[in-house]
């Protein structure tokens, strides 16, 4: 090789070539040896470049297959190698099959560049492809056919021809294949190719299937006419074609079956989320379709694609798992589509990109159906080990789940999330919970407060985040921000990030006028700091001071003019233009224009707010599982997917002549024919003969083991036999089709609605307004509270350092509260301590009655992000333990199928602070679906319960899971309702044992005696009793305890005493349980609380459980 | 379908290339080497990258990107399947798949990927299939043919390709006809920083290596098929019989295979009862904190097993990725050997064999640089552990039939639990 340089001269004159001479550029000392080494291993000499010719020419194949081997590798690392064509043409007849195979890989390389030299190959493929070898035969067309030389175009048409009914499946095989060759090479000629595409789609055997439909695919994917008569075969040779094949004939068939036949969704818009209903039909066509829907029938050929594409959902290739889910998904009715969502969450444990893609399918389908991924929510979480897109497409997904009975769990988890090392990541979560807050109102409030103490974060890109996803939610829901941004002007002062500054100063301006008040004052602040600030900072201060100046010039004139001036000297030049921009705009005299007019509509026109919507929102548009979905563009050669037509075209195009094999098909329309033809399939799947034994290819029914049995004439003879028993499968396939055309009749068509899209709205202002009515005000009084603690004590919020005041008077505020010792939460009054001082779990503020939207269970969800309350005595905390038992609320037998279970999460009730929140788990044992449960009339009729919303349809073996507020109002006494169906009501009831209707908190020991000691005498309830020898020691006994009630732990200094705080949920009155240990295996336990009906109910359970082991 | 294959290792140079149709030009990968100097980790390429007239499609393994390079629409998802599959196929020939021994076979493996696809549309993927068209290469084997001058292509088509059963060749034969099973489930979890857990699952593969003669059929039956409702299958295996019997009945690929992998998630019992039917074997005490403004940190960790039914925990590994902000470590582990790389942050303690009566621990304290704020987020400990003889689901194989052929083979199946990404949160 190192030689080579000298060479070049003389390659160049022999080969003819005077393009290249790469071959000398091999000079490389590594890849040299890299060449050589491999099979030069045990050559007695390491050969050069140069004799690579004379080797070829050589007489011994050994060598002429070392020089082949050389010249392979360049090729493999992409050098030049041409100008040995010549000599290695020579080659192309040897009768060493792996030099021959060497030389053919080497003139499909090079074949295009030496079209002249290549003719000379030709007469040797020709008699190649008489060769009586298949295998011969086949690797003789396969390069034939890969030589792209114009010329040769009629030879390869008149082989693939010949090849085309070849009595080898292999070499038909390989025909397939070399259709597309030449229809690349040669689109002229599409018309021959199409009669041999027609010919060899009508081959039974499994291995062409796959090989014709991607010719298919590519030549002719219009002329969807040729698939009609073989479509019933694909479909049942479908589970027998190898992998790749099946890959390309589920997606040919998708596209067909969109053409061929009517809408399956019709009948189940109905049961659909309302979303889905929205999506794909308007509203006033659904009143239209009431009747057609009755008349819906599917296809038996729909039915039959559906049912024999199912097994492949197990397929160990991801590809197969994919495309089958995507037919479910464009074709299958939308009730059957849930069958996919295992197969697809299973195959997340695969590769990284497969991961990536499957991920991203399902981003898609979780936006229009949410109910398929939301039990699988888990499965979606992140793992620090992620890729970064793995985990933005897991959060896009969860984003996308998040419902108002799993967010407290979703936000927990993105709690996680922000912290992060992987700083794009968290930023990515911040967006999330913005887009979580904006879908689900109820956690609007609680995302905002905690994304508003991320901007005390030291990550810039996090606060940055924070801050523009904080600005997009208070523009979207422009009534009730003025308490946020009140809480902003606080934070100035500890936030240095100049981004989130000049952020916050932004929104200050933007809403000056919701808050008069404050404005004035940060921009008083900011002056004051002005020639420190960052320019961004400074650019936003001087349109503060603008807006401000036109909204309430009485306070803010001198501040602005000094403003002004100070950046009339500024030393950036945008500082120094914006403010003298603005001072011509602003301040009237008599130079300034027109404009001065306008100013008020400049600045202070009204921004559109930002929309926060997932990106896979539109990626419907493309089919899923293509790589066009993947890249969300248009890629080339990508098929749209035909909306579905109105009236079906005519089935009978799909029945087969006499010869076919029709026996498979045949689900009748009255009964499935369902045994018959599992059987049948079976046989199929199995297709060989290892089902009977012995029977094996003596079976005349098992057409298909005969055509793939490589012996040709046998089969020819079996498929006479075969025929025979066929007729008469074929005389009542045709009854059936008769009968079916007839329903078809029936069916009154209209015409087809093109699938609308159309956005949903987000639900922020629907519920404001039904729900919590009086959400807005009471966002307001709660705000109101936090702010009011300024002018409590007295000093006018407008003058004065506000924050100082603040914290003064919260503190005073706070000192008063205590001071009353009733159970009373307060309103946290200085946030300023920032997410990264807090443990994860540190115990919650509770602010209880003053906020609704704000519920505790929430506030405890984004507690990580939430402020800690440092001297408040008690905190609602999270369960200590939460019992797995369930109780059965409705057994299948009664509810006629429909089983329902409760539980107690024993969570905070999102609804209400008063009520206890329950879970029900229901589940559907009937074959049938269930429609429209919800709840029906309760009793006492003033029982105050939080229902769930209605679940169109739950589909059989399907289960589901909601969640009831309740409010018991602090008795056992049960809660009486109706659960109804669509058909059915049916009573049930629910009895919460005492311990369900505790809170637990946590408080310190010194405040648990004091709450003790007032509630003494009648309020205090004690047993003693012999605990169980298992109990004695601390941790079983809080297990115990916990198990029974849902109290919270209280730490205790001394060893044999343990006690343990909740409040009832309903009013809130403080439970305080002790147990004190005496002797061996006596304990007193103490019951303090006015409830005087709870104490001794809860004692006598507590007896019983400590009792026990 | 795949235009072209190119190789590049993690330099970023291209080893190897292959056309399918006509050339490509390797500036082509350009795009990829962008989009690569991008990524901050070399996980973050994105898979699909879309250039002005290709797409390219890539996967990463062994640290090898597979570069496949698309015209036109085709499921990308086919692509990345038909990869990772070439990436198995060299795996199995050669024993590893790295750059050295692919280019010290390049012929072979021109040969396989000439084998593998057809004018971009798969072939022969077959492992059994692919062996009789191209021998794998062994030593002995170049001998001979350095010698005798045969080669390593065969010259028949391989009767798998036509026969009913492609996976299997006919006319094998075997003096020591026996079947291996086994079992091995690797735990996928969560575990958050008070020691609860999140989210786990199972994802279980039963591996067989079956040498026997002639067509066998066989039959493997569990103690408890209804674990398995989530499961993909080997083409071997007959769905029907399945679905009606929960019985697994197939005519085995020659030598090793997947005959099945499943899953067991928590959401496969009872909705409220989540995360209950997984036993997570063992448990992390951890106490990793950061003080704001001292530059030392402590670090505690106590590992112990927890539900493993006796058997015992072993190969357990922990690695930890520590913020940025550390700059070494003093740890002391009772046993085992830690590591600390201060240039990537990784900390790894090879712990070996858990033993209960003394768990092992790594107490120490970390440096943290001066000055340096507080590191946002305690790190993540990442375990991996084995536990012989037991496979957590409790998966139990029933029995083994064998028809069709004569003889009696030898039969034997073992179990084994695995980490697969096991994560405790800190």
């Amino acid at each position: 090789m190192l030689s080579m340089s000298t060479n070049n001269l003389s390659y160049n004159d022999q080969g003819g070539s005077d393009s290249a001479v790469e071959v000398g550029q091999e000079t490389t000392p590594t890849s040299s040896s890299n060449a050589g080494a491999g099979f030069g291993l045990f050559s007695t000499n390491f050969k050069k470049n140069d004799d690579l010719k004379e080797m070829l020419e050589s007489n011994k194949d050994s060598l002429k297959l070392d020089a082949m081997k050389r010249i392979i590798a360049l090729i493999a690392k992409g050098k030049n190698a041409s100008e040995l064509f010549p000599a290695v043409v020579k080659n192309v007849a040897s009768k060493n099959i792996e030099l021959k195979k060497l030389v053919y890989v080497y003139l499909v390389r090079y074949a295009e560049e030496q079209q002249d030299l290549a003719l000379l190959s030709i007469s040797t493929f020709q008699r190649a492809l008489k060769d009586p070898n298949q295998l011969i035969r086949a690797s003789a067309l396969r390069v034939l056919s890969s030589i792209r030389v114009p010329i040769i175009v009629p030879i390869m048409m008149l082989a693939i021809k010949e090849a085309a009914s070849d009595m080898s499946p292999y070499v038909r095989k390989t025909s397939a294949h070399a259709i597309q060759k030449l229809y690349s090479l040669d689109p002229d000629q599409k018309e021959h190719l199409i009669e041999v595409i027609d010919k060899l789609l009508k081959d039974k055997s499994t291995l062409v299937a796959g090989s014709v439909v991607m010719a298919f695919e590519e030549v002719c994917p219009d002329r969807i006419d040729l698939i009609h008569k073989n479509y019933r075969k694909l479909c049942n040779l479908l589970v027998d074609v190898e992998e790749w094949g099946q890959v390309v004939i589920i997606s040919m068939l998708t596209r067909y079956a969109r053409t061929q036949f009517t809408s399956p969704w019709r009948e189940d818009g109905l049961f659909d989320e309302n979303s889905e209903t929205a999506f794909y039909e308007s509203d006033e066509k659904k009143t239209e379709n009431e009747d057609e829907k009755k008349s819906y029938m599917m296809d038996p050929d729909h039915r039959l694609l559906l049912r024999n594409t199912k097994p492949l959902l197990q397929s160990r290739n991801t590809a197969v798992v994919v495309s089958v889910a995507q037919l479910y998904w464009h074709l299958a009715p939308k009730h059957e589509v849930g069958v996919i969502t295992k197969s697809l969450v299973r195959l997340l444990r695969s590769h990284r990109e497969v991961q990536y893609i499957v991920l991203q399918n399902i981003a898609t389908m979780s936006i229009q159906r949410k109910g398929m991924f939301e039990p699988y929510m888990k499965s979606f979480y992140v793992r620090s080990t992620d890729a970064t897109h793995i985990k933005s497409l897991k959060l896009e997904i969860l984003t996308s789940l998040a419902n108002e009975a799993n967010i407290s769990t979703i936000l927990r988890e993105f709690q996680t999330y922000v912290k992060s090392q992987d700083k794009e990541f968290a930023a990515g979560t911040i967006q999330a919970i913005g887009r979580c807050a904006t879908n689900i109102s109820e956690v609007t409030d609680t995302c905002l407060q905690g994304l508003v103490l991320l901007l005390s974060n030291r990550d810039e890109t996090v606060v940055a985040e924070s801050v523009v996803v904080i600005k997009k939610l208070l523009q979207t829901q422009p009534t009730q921000h003025s308490d946020i941004i009140k809480h902003m002007a606080k934070l100035f002062d500890n936030i240095a990030v100049p981004m989130a500054r000049a952020s916050i100063l932004w929104l200050m301006g933007e809403y000056c006028e919701r808050v008069p008040q404050i404005a004035p004052d940060v921009l008083r602040k900011v002056a004051k700091s002005f020639t420190s600030e960052e320019d961004i900072v400074k650019l936003q201060t001087v349109n503060l001071a603008a807006k401000l100046y036109l909204t309430n010039s009485k306070q803010t004139k001198l501040l602005t003019q000094y403003i002004l001036n100070l950046g009339k000297y500024d030393q950036n030049y945008d500082i120094r233009d914006r403010t003298r921009f603005i001072r011509q705009l602003i301040v009237p005299n008599e130079k300034s224009g027109a404009l001065g007019k306008y100013a008020r509509r400049i600045l202070l026109a009204p921004k559109p707010a930002p929309v926060l919507e997932s990106t896979y929102k539109d990626r419907d548009r493309y089919q899923l599982g293509t790589l066009s979905h993947t890249i969300n563009t248009k890629a080339s050669g990508y098929l749209e997917l035909s909306d579905w037509p109105a009236v079906a075209p005519d089935q009978s195009v799909r029945n087969v002549e006499v010869i076919e094999p029709v026996k498979e098909w045949a689900p009748s329309l009255g009964k499935t024919g369902k045994s018959k033809l599992s059987k049948s399939s079976d046989d199929k799947f199995y297709s060989d003969s290892g089902e009977e034994e012995g029977s094996g290819n003596s079976s005349s029914d098992d057409s298909s083991s005969s055509e793939e049995s490589s012996s040709e004439v046998e089969s020819d003879e079996e498929k006479s036999s075969s025929q025979s028993s066929e007729e008469s499968d074929k005389s009542s396939s045709q009854s059936e089709k008769s009968s079916s055309e007839s329903d078809s009749e029936q069916k009154k068509k209209t015409t087809k609605k093109p699938p609308q899209k159309k956005t949903v709205k987000p639900t922020a202002k629907d519920s404001d307004s039904d729900e919590n009515g009086n959400v807005a005000k009471e966002a307001c009084s709660s705000s109101a509270e936090e702010t009011s603690s300024g002018s409590d004590s007295g000093s006018d919020s407008g003058s004065g350092s506000g924050s100082d005041a603040d914290s003064h008077s919260g503190t005073e505020h706070k000192k008063k509260t205590k001071s009353k010792a009733k159970p009373k939460m307060e309103v946290k009054s200085t946030k300023e301590v920032s997410l990264l001082d807090l443990d994860d779990f540190t115990p919650t503020p509770v602010t209880r009655p003053k906020m609704s939207v704000l519920s505790p269970s929430l506030l405890g969800d984004l507690e990580g992000l939430s402020l800690s309350n440092i001297s408040s005595t008690m905190q609602v905390s999270g369960p200590a333990f939460v019992p797995e038992k369930s109780h059965d609320l409705l057994h299948r037998m009664t509810g006629k199928g429909l089983s329902a279970q409760y539980q107690f999460p024993r969570q905070p009730c999102l609804y209400q602070p008063s009520m206890v929140s329950v879970q029900i788990s229901l589940t559907n044992t009937s074959d049938r679906p269930l429609e429209q449960i919800h709840i029906g009339d309760r009793s006492p009729t003033g029982l105050n319960m939080h229902c769930f919303n209605t679940i169109e349809c739950l589909l059989p073996e399907a289960s589901v899971t909601v969640s009831l507020g309740i409010d018991f109002n602090d008795s056992t006494q049960a809660a009486n309702f109706q659960l109804c169906t669509k058909e059915d009501q049916f009573s049930v009831s629910i009895q919460p044992a005492v311990g369900e209707l505790f809170l637990p908190i946590t408080m310190t020991e010194q405040d648990f005696r004091q709450e003790q000691g007032k509630r003494l005498g009648m309020n205090e309830s004690s047993a003693t009793i012999t605990m169980a020898a298992a109990n004695t020691t601390s941790q079983p006994i809080s297990r115990q305890v916990a198990t029974v009630a849902n109290l919270g732990v209280v730490p205790s200094g001394q060893d044999n005493i343990h006690r343990f705080a909740g409040k009832t949920a309903s009013t809130g009155a403080v439970v305080l349980v002790t147990v004190e240990l005496r002797g061996e295996s006596t304990a007193l336990i103490t019951i303090n609380t006015e409830k005087s009906v709870m104490g001794p109910m809860l004692l006598r359970d507590l007896k019983r459980a400590l009792a026990q082991a | 379908m795949i235009h072209s294959l190119f190789l590049v290792n993690s330099s970023g140079d291209i080893f190897l290339e292959k056309h399918w149709k006509s050339v490509v030009s390797r500036s082509v990968c350009d795009y990829f080497f962008e989009a690569q100097e991008r990524a901050s980790e070399p996980e973050n390429v994105p898979p699909v990258i879309p250039t002005p007239h290709h797409y390219l499609i890539s996967v990463l393994r062994h640290r090898i990107y597979f570069v496949a390079v698309i015209q036109s629409e085709v499921p990308p998802l086919f692509v990345i399947e038909f990869l990772h599959r070439v990436v198995d196929t060299f795996q199995d020939y050669f024993g590893v798949c790295t750059e050295a021994a692919i280019k010290d076979n390049v012929v072979v493996v021109y040969e396989l990927l000439e084998e593998m696809l057809d004018n971009g549309f798969p072939l022969a993927t077959e492992s059994n299939i692919l062996k009789e068209l191209i021998k794998p290469p062994t030593i002995l084997r170049t001998v001979v043919n350095t010698i005798t001058g045969s080669t390593n292509v065969g010259e028949q088509l391989p009767t798998g390709q036509l026969s009913v059963v492609p996976w299997r060749r006919t006319g094998v034969k075997y003096t020591n006809n026996e079947a291996y099973f086994d079992v091995v489930e690797e735990i996928d979890a969560i575990i958050d920083k008070s020691g609860s857990t999140i989210t786990a699952e199972i994802q279980g593969v039963i591996d067989a290596c079956v040498k026997l003669t002639g067509m066998p059929d066989l039959t493997l039956s569990f103690m408890n098929p209804r674990l398995l409702d989530d499961v993909s299958f080997h083409p071997c295996v007959r769905f029907k019989r399945w679905e009606a019997e929960r019985i697994l009945s197939f005519i085995p690929p020659d030598g090793n295979f997947r005959l099945l992998s499943y899953h067991v998630s928590s959401q496969n019992l009872h909705p409220l009862r989540s995360a209950s039917l997984v036993a997570i074997p063992v448990y992390v005490k951890h106490n990793i904190t950061f003080r704001e403004g001292s530059s030392q940190g402590r670090f505690e960790l106590t590992l112990g097993p927890k539900q493993t039914m006796g058997k015992g925990v072993e190969a357990v590994l922990v690695s930890s990725q520590l913020p940025r902000g550390v700059l070494n470590t003093n740890l002391n582990p009772t046993q085992g050997t830690y590591t600390f790389d201060p240039v990537t942050k990784l900390l790894s303690w090879d712990v070996g064999k858990i033993n209960p009566q003394k768990l092992p621990s790594l107490k120490g304290s970390m440096s943290l640089q001066a000055g340096a704020s507080k590191p946002d987020e305690n790190p993540t400990i990442n375990i991996q552990f084995k536990i012989q003889q037991s496979a957590l689901s409790g998966l139990k194989v029933n029995r083994l039939d064998m028809y069709g052929e004569k003889y009696k083979p030898f039969k034997g199946i073992k179990y084994m639990t695995k980490a697969g990404k096991f994560q405790v949160r800190t």
